[in-house]
């Protein structure tokens, strides 16, 4: 099956650079000496650490539990020590520290007890929890909880994403190539789970082992249950940058363009990616939460190739393993296109990292410096969602975001297209980046004034009704003193009713004192 | 010249009413521009700018009592938006408004705290919680780092924390363009 006839729009060609890393079979790293766990593995949230500095871990154990329902846990990537809890620095664009648990291994690899799921017989939500407690994200680099885009149901096609549209990653190509039935597996698991009856593998035209072994796998499934309820075709896709990316992939394979600002689950359809596919196999047919990925270390390096690497591996020891060549200048996490540089070699590799790539002079030539924009009209040409990067990149850079967002900013997938095709050599992703950064921004302060003005207003309002109340309740007492002056024979009030009655406020007073103490009335403006 | 009167006479009575219909029923209450410079404004309720409150301020300036640059939470780029807003010509904050900070929330050290529920009502969007003799703290969410809170404090328990950067909270900067020596 060839893929839709739905014309790809934009996108470019460049240089595979795939052949240097995928003629090897995947090979595992020895344990390192020490794991940085981060906390935060999901576009989520942050888990809390459940372990103490000192406590024995296990393989595979729980270290971290997600905070809310959105989030998911993190687990021991091999048995050892727990020596620290802290900020250390993570692979994350800004450098920042951010929490992780350090754990020192102690090389027995001694694991938990696997809790064994009946596949066939557990009800939807046991499985879907069961993903989110074995930390089960999106490991083509978005890390979006699995638990979360299964949650809804109501999908008739599946789509696993084994596109690969990046060059020098080669990660889901030998995945596909070397576990073909584990990645289908996977796929028939979450095409029950999200309830599909179809399920579309696309890969790339430049992985005709990748087909021909997901082919291969899908008809030894057919010829073994001919009844199955789930159909699944593998469909090649034309090879074009970024033809990976989920919508893209989506369009190219259905014909349904999925707009900004909705998911693909309303119209029916699901996306995962391969590496994905194999972690739900490993966690739900064998109980294995998520402590491992694959890894292309490429670029600058004597021995390029797969790696499957435990997380939390540091990427200096994971490049060292690999022979760094002279030259090497910084290291790219993910692609050359929508890769970052590292901001420290010693980050730990976590669940977004596919693909290490060590720079050199040679390989990545530096930016040439910014020139003015000619508005050639290249970008638009290339821009695969169809927008004008030149007058995105125009607003963008005079701040007038009101104006970017108009020009639909927020469609922008960041995949580096426009600035890759750029005579001006302008980094035109770089301004789009900081643009959504500033009206995220924006629109955030905006939403914190408005509650502060309704905190305020409330308060005002508050204050008005707490004197209404204390006048209300002086006059009523005036009234009971005028009351007992009038009832009382000569004109003297009678002393033992004005202290009976005292005493019943008094009374009353403490009773609702008790339920909730009344704040000091606020001083008169 | 007679019908050029009844025309006349007609017509200013039929505008007359219409205009004295619409005067009564689409009255508009309020001043919108009041809500719109409010809009703008930070709504920090910090009195930085001597008045009680940002709507007071912004009724100020609606009222032409105020400059449009005594907001310090608000900074130059509030002074900027309210300029454009009113056709004003844009002022830098003014000297005597302080300088811009980086936006911090109150931190009260419960240690210390005594629990004499003055900083509750000074605080203008009820962000700190407790009671008489109870140790008091800040809901940092809720905070607008105004620093209200910090003179009535008899004890001085409560400090204006600088809200960190965080992986999380992170954003990307605007794009450094290299200088190129042309000459």
């Amino acid at each position: 099956m060839m893929a839709n006839p739905l014309r790809a729009r934009g996108g470019i060609k460049p240089a595979h650079h795939k052949t240097e890393s995928s003629g090897q079979a995947i090979r595992r790293v020895p344990l390192p000496a020490r794991l940085v766990v981060p906390l935060r593995q999901d576009s989520q949230g942050t888990a809390r650490a459940i372990v103490a500095v000192g406590d024995k871990a296990l393989k595979g154990q729980l270290i971290g539990v997600p905070e809310e329902a959105r989030g998911t846990a993190v687990h021991a990537p091999t048995s050892g020590t727990v020596v620290g809890i802290g900020p250390y620095p993570v692979p994350h664009p800004s450098g920042l520290d951010a929490l992780c648990v350090v754990i020192e291994p102690d090389g027995e690899e001694r694991q938990i007890e696997h809790l064994r799921l009946d596949t066939a017989r557990a009800s939807r939500d046991e499985l879907i929890a069961h993903l989110q407690h074995s930390g089960i994200v999106g490991l083509g680099g978005a890390v979006f909880p699995s638990h979360i885009k299964l949650g809804k149901g109501g999908v008739d096609t599946l789509v696993i994403n084994g596109a690969e549209c990046e060059p020098w990653i080669t990660c889901d190509d030998r995945l596909m190539r070397e576990q073909s039935g584990a990645v289908l597996s996977g796929a028939r698991l979450l095409a029950r789970l999200a309830g599909a009856q179809r399920v579309l593998i696309g890969i790339e035209d430049n992985k005709p082992q990748a087909i021909a072994a997901m082919r291969e796998a899908t008809r030894e499934v057919v010829e073994r249950e001919a009844e199955s309820a789930v159909s699944v075709s593998v469909v090649s896709v034309p090879a074009r940058y970024p033809a990976g990316d989920a919508r893209q992939l989506i369009r190219a394979l259905t014909g349904v363009e999925i707009p900004y600002g909705r998911r693909s689950d309303a119209f029916g359809i699901q996306c995962f990616n391969v590496g994905t596919a194999h972690a739900v196999h490993r966690a739900l047919d064998h109980g294995e939460p998520l402590t491992s990925r694959i890894v292309t270390v490429t670029g600058n390096v004597e021995r390029p190739g797969n790696y499957e690497v435990l997380l939390g591996t540091p990427a200096n020891e994971l490049l060292a393993l690999c022979g760094v060549r002279p030259g090497t200048g910084h290291v790219l996490m993910g692609g050359p296109m929508m890769g970052f540089a590292l901001p420290r070699p010693e980050v730990p590799v976590v669940k977004a990292t596919n693909c290490l790539i060590a720079t050199s002079q040679a390989l990545f030539p530096p930016a040439e410096a910014e020139q003015p924009c000619i508005r050639c009209g290249n970008c638009a040409r290339v821009c695969p969602t169809g927008l004008q990067p030149f007058e995105l990149y125009w607003f963008s850079r005079a701040r007038n975001l009101d104006r970017v967002a108009d020009y639909h900013l927020f469609d922008c997938m960041e995949c580096g297209c426009c600035a890759y095709v750029c005579p001006a050599h302008i980094p035109l992703v770089d301004y789009f980046r900081y643009a959504k950064d500033a009206i995220r921004g924006r629109d955030e302060e905006r939403r914190a004034a408005d509650r502060a003005r309704a905190r305020f207003e409330f308060r005002g309002f508050r204050i008005e009704r707490e004197k209404a109340e204390k006048a209300a309740r002086l006059a009523a007492k005036a009234a009971e003193t005028r009351a007992a002056q009038a009832a009382a024979p000569d004109g003297q009030p009678d002393a033992q009713a004005l202290i009976a009655a005292a005493l019943s406020r008094a009374q009353a007073q403490n009773g609702a004192a008790a339920e909730s103490p009344p704040l000091s009335p606020p001083p008169e403006s | 010249m007679l019908n050029a009167i009844i025309v006349m006479t007609a017509l200013a009575l039929v505008l007359g009413a219409a205009l004295g219909y619409a005067a009564v029923h689409f009255k508009v209450e309020g001043n919108p521009l009041v809500e719109q410079i409010d809009a703008i404004l930070p709504q920090t309720q910090c009195g930085q700018c001597g008045f009680p409150g940002c709507l007071p301020y912004a009724e100020a300036i609606a009222a032409g009592e105020a400059e449009i640059n005594l907001c310090p939470p608000g900074g130059d780029e509030g002074a900027r938006k309210l300029a454009d807003l009113l056709g004003h010509e844009f002022k830098p904050l003014a000297a005597e408004h302080a300088v811009e900070k980086p936006r911090a929330v109150a931190l009260i050290d419960e240690q210390t705290c005594i629990g004499c529920t003055l900083c509750i009502q000074a605080c203008p969007v009820d962000a700190i919680v407790g009671s008489a003799k109870q140790m008091h703290t800040v809901i940092s969410d809720l905070c607008t780092g105004c620093e209200l809170c910090l003179p009535p404090c008899p004890v001085d328990c409560i400090i204006m924390e600088p809200l960190a950067e965080t992986v999380s909270n992170w954003k990307w900067k605007y794009p450094v363009t290299a200088i190129r020596k042309v000459a």
